[in-house]
């Protein structure tokens, strides 16, 4: 019984030149397929995403304006550090708005502070008038005046006043004793004998108070 | 296992409750059967919240969700060590592991302390049962970590991205520990007030709890500015908040009183003082507690607000007016065996830098409370940041900085005019040699100026103390140098541990003194742009950034802007920051995008590169540059001062009998042995104080 050539044999159908075409096409398909599929999967190197964009901007925080030269000016900074952001944090507004990338007042605040100062208002002119907006909260640390000089001085004038009195008192005692020594001494009038607590002699006495420092030291 | 937990917790009120009851009853009625058994129920106690612990973790380990707690702190998508966190991460958790770690020392208290001091031991056991139910009460009545959802959610929220960081897993519970352990010291001042056994007894039995506390305390409070430093991404490690500050008012008492201890130790005096410092320093702990968890003040660092700063509030007034009412009942017992001879002497040295740590401790209390009395005064509301605190607390750091130096130049009891200027020239002379070299290389801000200087004169006594020290040993005992130095501080662990302190200490004000130096900058670049900054040392950076990337790590999907450094035209490799948004398993956002800062720490300086944002969703990024000085030295710092305080409290250390003997066979032929009775009693006294 003669064998009927399969169906999916072609080769017999088929030139060489044909069947090798046939085959370098379907290399060149399955590299370009792979290819696209590895570049697909592939995560893009660092300054090559695909035209500069991210490719998902919505997890990368907060979208920012570029930064202008008003932003790093060290005037503006000093005040900005002099004045507390609203947000409820307890950061100072340049702190926050180059720190808490989330927060919207400190950005705010920050224009504010630059129209101000573009309108020529001086450091002082700027702080108040943001005290008058937004009250005494707004600035870091109150204005030493008033009531707010208790906070600044009394520490340092309580610290002071025991220095003072613990001086006064320590030197006071140190003058009753010398005395005390003074009139127990050997010859003093008034001092008997039975006073001297040792018969050392006044040489062996500095030794021994020689000696004696050495060890403390 | 929250039925374990729920039945533990109750439990350990009631062995509390029974504890404290016991320890008190037993030793006022005289019924020693009772106090007895007080150390099998610290133990007791100890096991109620080991069990109720347990509990706890099995039920964050195995991401059960319908515990309210475990929901609130974890995520399927958690790294395993953040779970371990999450623990304390929480008010309850954290309540939890204060009454647990409380209740392992007061245990411990029970089974370490020496039996000379059992006397005192049931009102130990007593004051820390209480201060333990006092907790346990907080959690059962208020914040139950065990307390359970209507429903099981399918995942949890996850850790806060700020707490998702290894200072967190750390920080706490070293800052934790440090605040626990004062319960110790407090618990043994009030044994020896409320039993009248006040010699020096308790405070030999609280020497290394006090210590440990005091470490404990510094190493937490570097772990917690380092953690600032590296995760909240402002650039500087100290901002004055009102929870940094409550954790450093403790650590001030603490560290007044283990100098203040020393004189009460040699002297007999200061001991009203002492007692007042021990209790002084716990009601701060607590203090602390109350501002973190109470919600009156606010700050970055608090839990949220709840009502349990009630039960913190309470307590504070309950255990003041106790500790206060029983240092007054017990004044005309606490007279001081001797009285001050100078004011050049090393007494009055400790005396006015006793005053200084509890004046500046006063300082950043009032700043921390100032708002809340303007507000009541004039109803004015105020902020007192920053700027408040420099101006008040900076000129009395550097009064601190320079007592440092002083203290130890000034003999004990009287120093004359000779051994001053002997004890005094090269330090001072170091002194001034480093403010010349700062003015001539053109340094003329007056705070590091004289931070730098002082820093100078401190360095010059410690150098001194050690020469001199080492220099006796070698011509004593003909030892060379180094084996000299090992001994003259293995054998005198107290004193020169404490020199590595102050070390420590000095190496921080440089560093903090380095900050007034750093620069900053904001720039926006795109890929392959680049910014240049001059740092304080001279060097010249240029960062340039290379581009952004996105990927998904574990629980968040990272955007990183990186950065190619340059040193002063050489590379200097890259750094990264990025952008991270937490998401749980079901990649749904759990908080709001956080920043990961990106650090090259350095000798000289840090460079410190965040990620702010991207313009309109594209590669280019708006980045702040920081340079930092000297802000690796905070760090070496910290672990400078962690070592000397190991140093101090590690056992032994105590003149042996062969060096002892050979000290007072000294006096004796100086003397002549006409004088020898009292020359013997001198000099035990003096060899014992000079280790």
């Amino acid at each position: 019984m003669e064998r009927q050539p399969a169906r999916f044999d072609m080769a017999g159908d088929c030139t060489r030149r044909g069947f090798l075409g046939a085959a370098a096409g379907a290399v060149a398909a399955t590299m370009g397929v792979v290819a696209t599929l590895r570049a697909q999967g592939e995560e893009p190197l660092a300054g090559q995403g695909a035209n500069g964009s991210l490719r998902d901007p919505t997890v990368a925080g907060r979208s920012r304006n570029p930064t202008s030269a008003r932003d790093n000016d060290e005037a503006i900074k000093r005040i900005e550090q002099r004045l507390h952001c609203t947000c409820g944090c307890n950061l100072d507004v340049f702190t926050c708005r180059t720190t808490d990338f989330s927060c919207t007042y400190s950005p705010e605040l920050h224009r504010e502070v630059v129209a101000l100062y573009d309108d020529g208002k001086t450091a002082q002119q700027i702080l108040d008038a943001f005290v008058v907006k937004y009250g005494e909260q707004v600035l870091m640390a109150p204005e030493p005046g008033g009531f707010n000089l208790l906070g600044y001085l009394l520490p340092g004038v309580a610290i002071t006043i025991g220095a003072v009195v613990l001086a006064l008192v320590i030197g006071r005692r140190e003058r009753r004793r010398s005395l005390a020594l003074v009139a127990a001494a050997p010859g003093a009038p008034g001092a008997s004998g039975a006073a001297s607590s040792s018969d050392a002699t006044p040489e062996e006495l500095e030794r021994l108070r020689r000696a004696l420092a050495e060890v403390d030291d | 296992m929250t039925l374990l937990g729920e039945f533990s917790l109750w439990a350990a009120v009631i062995v509390g409750l029974w504890c404290a009851v016991i320890s008190f009853s037993g030793r006022w009625n005289g019924r020693p059967e009772l106090a007895a058994t007080v150390t099998r129920s610290t133990h007791a106690l100890l096991f109620c919240l080991l069990a109720a612990s347990l509990a706890l973790w099995q039920g964050l380990i195995s991401h059960d969700f319908n515990i309210e707690y475990v929901a609130a702190y974890t995520s399927r998508n958690l790294p395993p060590y953040f779970i371990v966190s999450a623990f304390w991460a929480g008010q309850k958790g954290s309540l939890l592991f204060w009454a647990v770690v409380l209740s392992l020392f007061g245990s411990l208290a029970q089974t370490l302390t020496p039996r000379r001091y059992s006397d005192l031991l049931p009102y130990v056991a007593g004051v820390t049962s209480a201060v333990v139910v006092f907790f346990v009460g907080v959690m059962v009545l208020s914040a139950n970590p065990f307390d359970r959802l209507a429903f099981t959610p399918p995942d949890g929220r996850g850790l806060n991205p700020q707490l998702q960081n290894v200072g967190m897993v750390i920080h706490p519970p070293m800052l934790y520990l440090g605040y626990i352990s004062i319960t110790v010291p407090f618990a043994f001042a009030a044994a020896a007030l409320l039993s009248r056994k006040l010699d020096t007894g308790w405070i030999h039995a609280i020497r290394k709890w006090t210590l440990v506390s005091w470490l404990f305390l510094s190493i937490g409070i570097t772990l917690g500015m380092w953690w600032a430093y590296v995760e909240l991404g402002w650039g500087g490690y100290w901002a004055w908040d009102p929870v940094e500050n409550a954790s450093l008012l403790p650590w001030l008492t603490m560290t007044a009183f283990l100098h203040s201890v020393m004189i009460q130790e040699k002297r007999g005096m200061l001991k009203r003082w002492n007692l007042g410092l021990i209790v002084g320093t716990f009601l701060l702990s607590i203090f602390g507690t109350f501002i973190t968890r109470s919600g009156v003040i606010s700050s970055v660092h608090s839990f949220t607000q709840s009502n349990v700063g009630y039960f913190f509030l309470a307590f504070l007034v309950i255990a003041g007016t106790f500790g206060f009412t029983l240092l007054y009942t017990r004044w005309p017992l606490l007279e001081a065996e001797a009285s001050l001879d100078s004011v050049a002497s090393r007494e009055a040295a400790f005396l006015f830098n006793n005053l200084l740590f509890v004046g500046i401790a006063f300082s950043v209390l009032w700043g921390t409370l100032f708002p809340i009395l303007s507000e009541l005064v004039r109803g004015n509301k105020i902020t007192v940041g920053p700027p408040f605190f420099n101006r008040v607390n900076v000129p009395l750091g550097l009064l601190l900085l320079g007592l440092t130096g002083i203290g130890p130049l000034i003999a004990w009891r009287k120093a004359s005019p000779e051994n001053l200027k002997r004890q005094f020239f090269w330090p001072v002379l170091a002194g001034l040699a480093t403010l010349a070299g700062l003015l001539a290389a053109g340094m003329r801000d007056p705070y590091p100026l004289m931070a730098l200087a002082l820093a100078g004169f401190v360095a010059g006594t410690i150098a001194q103390e050690f020469q001199r020290g080492t220099r006796a040993r070698m011509r004593m005992h003909q030892e060379p140098l180094p084996i000299a130095l090992g001994r003259l501080i293995g054998r005198n662990r107290r004193r020169y541990g404490g020199y590595l302190v102050h070390v420590g200490m000095l190496i921080y004000f440089v560093a903090f003194a380095g900050m007034a130096f750093k620069r900053e900058q904001e720039a926006t670049l795109k890929p392959g742009q680049s910014v240049e900054m001059r740092s304080p040392f001279g060097h010249t950076y240029r960062f340039t950034h290379l581009g952004i990337s996105q990927y998904e790590a574990l629980n968040r999907i990272v955007t990183a802007g990186t950065i190619e450094v340059t040193k002063d035209g050489k590379s200097d490799g890259l750094i990264t920051s990025e952008k991270r948004q937490h998401v749980d398993s079901f990649k749904r956002p759990t908080f709001e995008p956080s920043t990961e800062v990106g650090i090259r720490s350095g000798l000289q300086e840090d460079l410190y590169v965040v990620l702010a944002g991207v313009v309109n969703g594209t590669e280019e990024a708006v980045y702040r540059f920081n340079l930092n000085p000297l802000v690796w030295w905070v760090w070496f710092g910290g672990m400078v001062l962690v070592s000397g305080g190991l140093v101090t409290m590690w056992p032994g250390g105590g003149p042996t009998i062969r060096t002892r003997r050979p000290a007072q066979a000294g006096y004796e032929v100086a003397l002549d042995g006409r004088t020898g009775g009292q020359a013997d009693r001198r000099a035990d006294g003096t060899a014992a104080s000079a280790v």
